[in-house]
């Protein structure tokens, strides 16, 4: 597991929070968020980090997205 | 009724910081040291694998290494910890208004009142370390007692991620049976000296007569006695309690000892920038300028003067430090290290008595530094440099970010 910053497009609600609407994958797609089930603070064990994380539903799958200070990550395989 | 405090301890802070954000050294024994080749290399953190090898904090990075070949050593990295630090005590902003910072990893916690709405004390410091743990991905441990010091002892008591309770039942039996320099205030000074009056144990202490530890060690006698009877009833201080800046201070040991005026000119101004910059970051003047000059045999000499004005420049601070230096070195010994701050402080803003002769000069000064402050915020530290600093690389730093002190203090 690797921590991979990503690009983000993000809404930015009324009341400051920010939900996540597309991710653009490090080999150039982009996916969109179908829908964020959970948002919590959360550490990645796995790929070292810690921030908002964003449980995310994308093509019926989920994954997880944090927001780590200003910056966007996922935990990826590779 | 008796009150409820807790102390939260992150264990191995910073050491716990670097592994989590660096899974690959996880399983080795880690240690977060200062940078060698500025001399500050010494141990100031080690995860619990370094620890079984005998690392310990304060070792020089070679007696660390030969304890424990395969070390990783690692440089810290405040800035995360400081972020790190200010998380924890969101969490515990959850449960009570009455925290206070003991260092940057540790905190007392007056629950009392919460516990009529979270559960018992022992309930508060797990629903802690469990967030802690998912949220932060560190550990904390966490002491829970009647009194500020036991609650520390416990928090000693059982590591890592472990909730420990001193209560008015069980502290005769937890505590007392305890090393006397267990408790907070004993360093080895005082234990030594304790054990050559025979007391060797916080019970032993405890059961001391207040007068006879008086005789030895004044009014700090009949304190560490209530300390080791549980008596202490010093307040957990308040949430928006923040104590008033009396001063504002760097100091920096060199990679290499300072010989010469011009050695210290440099280093006075690099200081003096560091000095005026946090000053005008907290809105402050200062009056009061003491230098601090600890030579190559680690004896030191401090010494103060006082400027004219209120000033919140550096060529203020700096000529005014070079004075006081000229007056108060005789070279007969080299220098190691060098420290300026200022004291006597008021606000920027506060009627500060003006000189009747103040020209424009002043106020143009105070303007460009705080020009210079807005392009190092946007462009770096070292984006914009005094002339004199571009031939001495080796003195040159930004103490600002690389010389982050925690003043500690536990009465207040």
């Amino acid at each position: 597991m690797s921590k991979v910053f990503v690009e983000v497009i993000a809404k930015f609600t009324k009341d400051g929070g920010k939900v996540p609407l597309k991710i653009k994958w490090q080999d150039g797609r982009t996916f969109d968020i179908d829908k964020v089930t959970d948002v919590r603070r959360a550490a990645s064990l796995k790929a070292g980090g810690q921030g908002m994380r964003y449980r995310c539903r994308i093509n019926g799958k989920e994954t997880y997205l944090w927001l780590e200070e200003d910056k966007w990550f996922v935990n990826s395989r590779g | 009724m008796n009150r409820v405090i807790l102390h939260s301890d992150l264990n191995n802070f910073y050491a716990s910081v670097e592994c989590l954000y660096n899974p690959e050294i996880r399983d080795r024994p880690v240690a977060v040291c200062g940078s060698q080749s500025t001399r500050h290399g010494i141990v100031l953190a080690k995860n619990n694998l370094a620890k079984k090898f005998g690392v310990k904090a304060g070792d020089a990075i070679w007696e660390a290494r030969s304890k424990c070949p395969g070390l990783v050593v690692v440089r810290p990295n405040y800035m995360l910890y400081l972020r790190f630090s200010m998380l924890a005590r969101k969490i515990y902003e959850n449960y009570t208004n009455l925290i206070e910072a003991f260092g940057i990893d540790e905190n007392w916690l007056d629950v009392t009142e919460s516990t009529k709405l979270f559960g018992s004390g022992e309930n508060i410091a797990d629903m802690l370390r469990e967030r802690i743990r998912t949220e932060l991905g560190v550990t904390a441990s966490v002491g829970v007692s009647f009194n500020k010091v036991f609650a520390k002892l416990g928090s000693d008591m059982k590591k890592p991620d472990a909730t420990t309770v001193i209560s008015e039942e069980n502290y005769r039996e937890k505590v007392w049976k305890l090393p006397v320099g267990d408790m907070i205030y004993v360093g080895p000074s005082t234990r030594r000296k304790l054990t050559n009056i025979g007391i060797q144990t916080i019970g032993e202490l405890a059961g001391a007569p207040p007068k006879f530890l008086e005789r030895h060690f004044g009014q700090w006698g009949r304190t560490l006695w209530i300390f080791a009877n549980g008596y202490d009833e010093s307040p957990v201080t308040k949430l928006d309690f923040q104590p008033g800046i009396k001063g504002i201070g760097n100091s920096l040991t060199t990679p290499h000892d300072l010989r010469t005026n011009e050695d210290v000119k440099i280093l006075t101004y690099v200081l003096a920038d560091s000095v005026a910059e946090r000053l005008r970051r907290h809105q402050l003047r200062g009056r009061t300028v003491q230098i601090y000059i600890r030579s190559s045999d680690l004896s030191f000499i401090e010494r103060q003067g006082q400027l004219s004005q209120y000033t919140c420049t550096s060529s203020d601070i700096a000529e005014k430090a070079l004075e006081i230096f000229s007056r108060s070195w005789d070279w007969s010994k080299t220098i190691r290290t060098l420290g300026i701050r200022v004291t006597g402080v008021v606000m920027r803003d506060d009627c500060a008595q003006v000189s009747l002769f103040d020209d424009n000069r002043r106020l143009r000064r105070e303007q460009l530094e705080s020009s210079i402050d807005s392009i190092r915020t946007r462009f770096g530290h070292y984006s914009v440099q005094r002339g004199l600093l571009i031939d001495s690389r080796g003195l040159n730093a930004n103490p600002v970010e690389e010389n982050v002190i925690h003043p500690v203090s536990f009465f207040k």
